[in-house]
């Protein structure tokens, strides 16, 4: 089986400043990789670098692209990357009005992939929308409605609806829970985890909340002043801290 | 002062702009910067297509100068009786006459031949520029055909009001490449823009932007398969004037107790009619 | 009815001869001739000129005249004409140090070799309507001191001997030009002075002022303010030497604006410059500061959305010859767009309202 993202001692630089050093890993079909570590530690420089809204000073990012099989995404074209962008990948914003079109209705913020990757029939794409809607627990008669009406936690919903329409194929998450309430964190979380399931995503979630990590990924990446100091099966890393930092980590938060 | 050069502007400047008309009739449908200068007419009242016409009139040709169709209106005459007076070129109002036909708003209803050029004026070249008012963003969409954001707008439209509700500017895509704004005509005018066999060039002064359909270029308007674009215009009227069903018409209110009439816009096409009309009769 | 709705070529006449016969008014009066306006309304001849980019004070005094007063059309019509002529060649960099001074301030020292000359000013003049000049009353001349010949440094260059000053980079031969080129973005310092030296001044004026109200805050003084007579040359190839062609009145100022520093560079001070023909120190000082604002990007500097530093808002819409003509065209007709408003406007009524029907009759 070819890998479906294959990172090679990727580096990024700010100034002198290591932004994220030498980080290898790979990522198979079906796979979920959570990355955690505090802020600062360099977690949301690489998934920026791993999705190309940055350029990495070292390194190759290898996605196995659905047409030409794997490519180096770093020294792809603007608009390749783009395409991947709108086509194989999505992107989870932590702030969903980053993720939003905030002045465009629900329905056409889910229909805005399609049409992006070339759908023309009004109907059918709204029919797409109104059942990803479901499938996020929006009532689907808000479909007309803006993301301005929402509560951050639909908002949120919406935001996954809206890069998950077109089936992507690899998924980026930056603390997709971070700005919500506990309670509002808890039921995202289930559904993020039943689509995750369901769909047989491969995903790449960012998070500094262990418990995101326990229930979504499948492995781990412990992060810690730009470097990778541990990675692993989740439960074995989380049950089973070797580095110091990650049983510090694992020490200082409620057993989930 | 009166001695200015054929066409008003410098030669130098003409080959400026014609270099760009070139370049715009090689990439049809794509917005080429040309360096815009100041006419003796404010921006915004046709100092691109001004511009455009000067580079392409030669001693020979025959200007029609339009606005809104009709060849009397103030703007046309202005625009009409400059070129007359720094090119001497021969006008006419006659469509079928005209080697150069300079227009803001409409397409003439008289079809257009091989070799004739139409000059649209041009407010805002950018079609996606109410979308995203960033010029270098929107350059980079065209670039990389990043258009899903137009669409969405007009998704909006279907889900507010039941269909695309824009009347005139309505967006095209040009040999399934460019998204081009093709001016504000009105939808109508559409797809007369599609396979013509006239060269049609659009200038935008104030934007400092020239663009081209050469003959013969493949021009859809945007739309969903199941809401398909539609040339509408007044709904079941007639010409008042000469009875064309088939023309674009303007609606005059004849006094203040809410009569109206519908008459031609293009009062070229009109004109014509009446006149064979009374030929016939006679 | 319906030539009188499209409106036509004898109505235009009229109104022409109209427009001839009120800007020459009452014929009892007597007709302006230009020496008056250049001499005696040289303030808006210097913005005529600054912003219709052409230096001739006959020029814009009969553009002014022409205008009946309004400096907008005036510098319209300069504009119209500049275009028209010939460029046989570019000059050289003027010699603002060279400067045959008449007004020369700096708020930054009290101070420095040169002096401070207040020259013809309303500054320190009491705003009271001196009702003696609706005579007409001899004026006496100024007082007049030796012509000075010495050269008059910059003070900024006081701060630049320090190393206090952030050093300019003195440009290529290649700098663009805005009226032989489109504005493209990103646009380089040398195409923004292009576009803010000629921008309306009343614009520049704003933008400058909401710097200092917080929108973009760079912390300007005026390090020096100079208005006074350079000489312009040009190199001639066919020659071999530089001629001089021309002394023209300017108006330079230079604002002295603190900078943090960075990781790489130490805390100095920089500039931002204004250039404006003829006396005319506000819009040099507003340009200085929009200028200085413009520069936020390339000092690595917190852009928090203001106007003043948002090159594209700034450049698109400081021209008043293009923000003028594209506001006024609304005036032209469009009636060929409001007929396609108009019936879209009414199928969407009649359709909302059939809906309506049907909705109440499947109700019922």
């Amino acid at each position: 089986m070819t890998p479906l993202l294959q990172v090679e001692s990727l580096s990024k630089f700010y100034g002198n400043h290591l932004g994220c050093g030498e980080v290898n890993f790979t990522l198979w079909p079906g796979e979920v990789m959570g990355i955690v570590g505090e802020s600062g530690s360099g977690k949301s420089t690489l998934l920026n670098c791993l999705a190309g809204h940055m350029a990495p000073d070292t390194g190759r990012v290898i996605f196995d692209t659905r047409t030409n099989g794997p490519r180096d995404t770093v020294t792809m074209t603007e608009s390749e990357r783009r395409w991947l962008a709108r086509t194989d990948w999505a992107f989870v914003h932590q702030n969903p009005r980053d993720g939003l079109r905030m002045n465009v209705s629900a329905g056409g913020n889910v229909g805005d992939r399609l049409m992006a990757v070339g759908a023309r029939h009004y109907g059918d794409i709204r029919r797409q929308a109104q059942d990803w809607l479901g499938r996020v627990e929006i009532d689907q008669a808000r479909i007309d409605d803006r993301p301005r009406a929402f509560s951050g936690g639909m908002q949120q919903r919406l935001q996954i609806a809206r890069n998950l329409v077109t089936g992507p194929r690899l998924v980026f998450m930056d603390e997709p829970t971070g700005g919500l309430d506990v309670s509002v964190q808890a039921r995202l979380l289930d559904l993020l985890r039943g689509l995750v399931r369901r769909l047989g995503l491969s995903a790449v979630v960012v998070t500094h909340d262990l418990a995101v990590v326990r229930l979504l990924a499948d492995r781990v990446m412990v992060m810690k002043d730009g470097r990778v100091v541990e990675q692993g099966l989740t439960d074995q890393v989380l049950d089973d801290p070797q580095h110091a930092y990650t049983q510090l980590l694992v020490s200082s938060v409620l057993q989930v | 002062m009166t001695d200015y050069n054929f066409a008003y502007l410098d030669e130098a400047t003409k080959r400026m702009l014609r270099r760009a008309i070139l370049k715009a009739v090689a990439i049809p449908g794509y917005q080429v910067p040309f360096s815009s200068r100041e006419m003796p007419m404010p921006y915004g009242w046709g100092t691109g297509g001004v511009q455009v016409t000067a580079a392409c009139l030669v001693p020979e040709d025959t200007l029609k100068v339009i606005d809104q169709g009709a060849d009397d209106t103030t703007n046309a005459v202005s625009i009409r009786k400059f070129f007359a007076r720094v090119a001497g070129v021969e006008t006419t109002e006659a469509t079928a006459r005209a080697s150069v036909i300079q227009t803001r708003h409409r397409i003439p209803e008289t079809p257009l031949t091989e070799g004739q050029i139409l000059v649209f004026q041009v407010p805002i070249p950018e079609p996606l520029r109410f979308l995203e008012p960033r010029e270098t963003e929107t350059r980079t969409m065209h670039a990389l055909e990043d258009y899903g954001l137009m669409h969405v707008r007009l998704y909006e439209d279907i889900a507010k009001h039941g269909e695309i509700a824009r009347a005139y500017a309505y967006p095209v895509r040009v040999e399934g490449r460019y998204i081009m704004d093709p001016s504000p005509i009105p939808k109508f005018d559409n797809p007369k823009l599609d396979n013509s066999p006239a060269l049609q060039l659009f200038g935008a002064g104030r934007e400092c932007r020239i663009y081209a359909l050469p003959p013969y270029t493949r021009v859809e308007s945007l739309d969903f398969e199941d809401y398909p674009f539609t040339a509408s215009k007044a709904a079941g009227q007639v010409c008042a004037i000469c009875g064309a069903e088939d023309s674009y018409l303007d609606e005059v209110i004849t006094d203040d107790a809410g009569g109206r009439m519908f008459v031609c816009s293009d009062t070229d096409y009109c004109a014509t009619r009446v006149a064979a009309q009374a030929e016939d009769a006679a | 009815m319906y030539v009188a709705v499209k409106g036509g070529e004898r109505a235009i006449e009229n109104a022409h001869a109209w427009l001839d016969d009120a800007r020459r008014g009452d014929r009892d009066v007597p007709d302006l001739v230009l020496d008056q306006i250049r001499e005696q309304l040289a303030l808006a001849v210097d913005r005529v000129m600054a912003e219709g980019a052409l230096y001739d004070p006959d020029l814009a005094a009969l553009a002014l005249k022409q205008a009946r007063g309004d400096v907008i059309e005036a510098v319209f019509l300069i504009r119209a004409f500049r275009t028209t002529l010939p460029r046989f060649g570019t000059s050289q960099p003027v010699d603002t140090g060279a400067m045959q001074i008449i007004r020369r301030i700096s708020a930054t020292y009290k101070d420095a070799p040169g002096g401070q000359v207040l020259g013809p000013t309303f500054d320190y003049t009491h705003r009271l309507l001196d009702f003696g000049l609706a005579q007409t009353p001899d004026i006496a001349a100024a007082p007049e001191a030796e012509i000075s010949t010495a050269s008059v440094p910059h003070i900024l260059s006081h701060l630049n001997a320090e190393g206090l000053m952030q050093r300019e980079d003195a440009g290529g031969p290649d700098v663009p030009d805005l009226t032989r080129a489109p504005l493209e973005f990103p646009a380089e310092r040398p195409l923004r002075l292009q576009a803010l030296t000629r921008g309306d001044e009343g614009f520049l004026l704003s933008l400058a002022y909401s710097t200092q109200r917080g929108y973009g805050r760079n912390h300007a003084f005026v390090g020096e303010l100079r208005i006074g007579h350079v000489r312009v040359s040009a190199f001639l190839p066919e020659l071999g030497f530089e001629i001089e062609f021309a002394e023209i009145m300017i108006t330079e100022c230079e604002s002295v604006n603190q900078f943090q520093g960075s990781k790489t560079e130490l805390a100095q001070f920089t500039r931002g410059y204004g250039l404006v023909f003829g006396q005319s120190e506000r819009k040099a000082i507003s340009m200085a500061l929009v200028d200085r604002a413009l520069r936020a990007r390339e000092l690595g500097e917190d852009l928090d959305g203001a106007p003043a530093q948002d090159e594209e808002f700034v450049l698109s819409h400081c021209d008043n010859i293009q923000s003028s003509g594209f506001l006024e065209h609304i005036k032209l007709p469009h009636y060929v767009d409001f007929q396609a408003e108009l019936e879209l406007i009414r199928k969407l009524r009649r359709d909302a309202a059939a809906r309506q029907a049907a909705t109440s009759q499947a109700a019922e």
